[in-house]
């Protein structure tokens, strides 16, 4: 194991932790009626949350999808006001306006959730344009679906940022189904990653589960980027345990796919990785990951606790 | 007569449609096995196929630029814009290609073609799956819009949307969905461009469409009790427009409310109001004429602001008083 990775694992595998249980909350909120709107869950996709994030530097950026939850974990965001902000409340990310989808944290360099397919990838290519020509040296890290992939603002925005040679990583979560769309049967290639040979970049593949991989991978590009040699596009195989969002039978898979992919989960696995490795014994990941449920429950209580925002709010922040 | 959903309203069409002629067939994101984000066309493939219900990869533009192709050359879509926000991406497609194509060849072609949006606030969506983008393509020429609010006149509006020789925007409200009303099983056509009178009254017209018909009727029966008369009038197509149906309930009333849940400004509305102020039915106003539309805000997601960002029956019952009481 890196020692970078040594020194920050605790960290590391109580965020994983953090995000599961945030996601499973709000699963769990949602059937009880107490969010309203929609939410789409990433449980099952912690390793690219967390180990993407886990590479950059605080100045450094990211863009982020519908299914943002972990990139804001992974961002450093704090879960009460992610929390609160679901539950429609004033002490909310978004003062209760964005909800689920809409989540950003700009103080901490996480531009925001999209809830349009695609709509975060040119955004990222813009930032990237900013640190090129303002000197700032920030990456940019771009998260995306497999889907995704498929809107033409994903192939322009690779185009242009590979041209301008912008410090931005594209970083795919091909967990398999946008929607109830396989990748099977919506692209007629293997790998998302060779979709950079278009564009000239780089491609990778990695294990989008294996987040010591999904570490190595993202550092790497991030490095290339900050020396100013351009875009990498990654593809991160991973799987969404859940359905698409909260109504979903998920009749476009097998029950036995899905239990294929559990058993890869990618928190357990980093859990192996540690006590094989001596950095941590079963009680610190149990400490760990008790911690992360307590400060779940933590942010349920803040977000009830916390006021609804005043009618009078509704026409602010329209302009600045 | 059996009642029905809005929802089964339009699958029905759909599947009378397709059933009669080959030409036509579905083309949308999750329209398959998963039968739509709405549901709208659940059981379609197990019936057509694949071929006919065609799921398509999340490409807007690239759907409704097919669509344009094959209506060009014989075939009658019907594509599914799985929330109507997406609209945005497919704009191209639509404004620069669908509307103009028949015009500049001279009229040596046409884009017989549906594109079917399901738009609206209320399920806490927010500000990027809950916009009323009507406004936009009503101000286009060479687009059609359709608005329909019953179960009853979705499924003759979309067929003759699906008859019509050019292309057909196909507005549907997700709060609408559930609604039910009486539908004839047999297929049957209500001509786009005719308004409908969905409650007769005497003392003032509202001019309302999609969801805010429901709400125009609530107010309605609010009203009654104050002994107000209420005439609730749904144009159900905005382009072309039943100029004729609003000018003659302005004559009969002497008042308008014109009440839609778009951003007020530069809404549909506007033009509504600039047809009656315009025509001889300025000359039996009594009142000025009352505007009630969305908020200038995008959508937020929580349901108390939601719902004070569009207007409401309150709202509607509000401007009418103050309308009778001043008059
Ligand atoms: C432009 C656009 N089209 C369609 C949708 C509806 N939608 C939301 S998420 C989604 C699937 C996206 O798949 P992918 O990019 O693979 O991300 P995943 O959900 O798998 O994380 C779809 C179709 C949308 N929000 N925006």
């Amino acid at each position: 194991m890196p020692d970078s990775v040594s020194a920050a694992a605790d960290e590391l595998y109580y965020r994983m932790w953090l995000v599961r249980y945030f996601d499973e909350k709000v699963d769990e909120m949602f059937a009880k009626g107490m969010i309203h709107g929609t939410t789409h869950l990433c449980v099952g996709q912690e390793a690219t949350a967390i180990g993407g994030c886990a590479v950059l530097r605080d100045e450094d950026k990211i863009t982020s999808t519908h299914r943002g939850h972990g990139h804001c974990i992974g961002k450093g965001a704090d879960v009460n006001r992610m929390m609160a902000e679901l539950m429609g409340r004033a002490t909310g990310y978004c003062k209760g306006k964005g909800g689920s989808m809409h989540i950003a944290d700009v103080e901490r360099g996480n531009l925001g959730a999209n809830g349009i397919v695609g709509g975060g990838i040119p955004l990222a290519v813009g930032a990237a344009l900013t640190s090129k020509m303002m000197k700032q040296n920030y990456v940019v890290l771009c998260y995306f679906g497999d889907g995704a992939s498929n809107e033409g603002s994903f192939h322009e925005a690779v185009n242009l940022a590979s041209i301008w040679s912008l410090p931005v990583v594209f970083l795919c979560e091909n967990n398999q189904y946008g929607m109830s769309g396989s990748v099977k049967e919506m692209m007629h290639i293997e790998h998302i990653a060779d979709r950079a040979a278009a564009y000239g970049i780089p491609g990778v593949v990695a294990d989008g589960n294996d987040l010591l991989e999904v570490i190595r991978v993202t550092d790497e590009a991030v490095a290339r980027a900050r020396r100013g040699d351009g875009p990498t596009l990654i593809e991160a195989k991973t799987y969404r345990w859940k359905g698409h969002s909260k109504s979903d039978g998920r009749k476009y898979r097998t029950r036995e796919e899905e239990a294929e992919w559990k058993a890869k989960d990618p928190i357990l696995r980093f859990g192996s990785t540690l006590l094989a490795s001596g950095a941590c014994t079963q009680d610190d990941l149990d400490r760990l990951q008790q911690r992360a449920r307590a400060d779940i429950e933590a942010a349920v209580q803040f977000a009830l606790d916390s006021p609804m925002p005043d009618i009078a709010t509704l026409e602010e922040d329209v302009f600045a | 007569m059996r009642q029905m959903t809005y929802q089964e309203a339009v699958r029905e069409a759909m599947s009378q449609l397709m059933r009669e002629d080959e030409r036509v067939f579905l083309m949308g994101e999750d329209i398959g096995i998963y039968g739509g984000a709405f549901g709208v066309s659940r059981g379609m493939i197990e019936e057509f196929g694949p071929e006919r219900i065609r799921n398509t990869p999340i490409s807007e533009a690239a759907i409704t630029g097919a669509a344009v192709g094959a209506a060009l050359t014989g075939m009658r879509p019907i594509m599914e814009l799985q929330f109507s926000d997406f609209v945005t991406i497919a704009m191209d497609q639509l404004v620069n290609q669908a509307a103009k194509l028949r015009y500049m060849y001279g009229g040596k072609a046409s884009v017989p073609m549906v594109v079917r949006a399901p738009g609206g606030s209320g399920t806490g969506a927010a500000a990027q799956h809950s916009q009323s983008l009507e406004a936009w393509l009503a101000h286009v020429p060479g687009l059609k819009v359709v608005q329909p609010a019953t179960a009853y006149d979705a499924k003759g509006l979309l067929r003759a949307a699906v008859e019509d020789n050019n292309p057909v925007i196909f507005y549907e409200h997700k709060l609408l969905y559930g609604t039910k009303s009486e539908v004839p099983e047999e297929p049957y056509t209500i001509p786009i461009g005719k308004g409908d009178i969905k409650r007769a009254g005497r003392d003032v017209t509202v001019v309302a469409t999609s969801i805010m018909v429901h709400k125009a009727l609530h107010a309605a029966e609010v009203l009654e009790k104050d002994g107000i008369s209420v005439e609730v009038v749904d144009p159900r197509t905005l382009v072309p427009l039943d100029t004729e149906l609003i000018l003659n309930s302005v004559k009969k009333t002497s008042r308008v409310v014109v009440v839609y849940e778009a951003v007020k400004r530069g809404g549909y509305g506007a033009e509504i109001v600039s047809t009656i102020v315009e025509s001889d039915a300025f000359d039996y106003l009594d009142a000025p004429v009352v505007r009630l539309g969305g908020k200038e805000i995008p959508i937020p997601q929580n349901p108390e602001l939601e719902k004070h960002a569009v207007p409401q029956v309150d709202d509607i019952v509000t401007a009418i008083r103050k309308m009778m009481r001043k008059a």
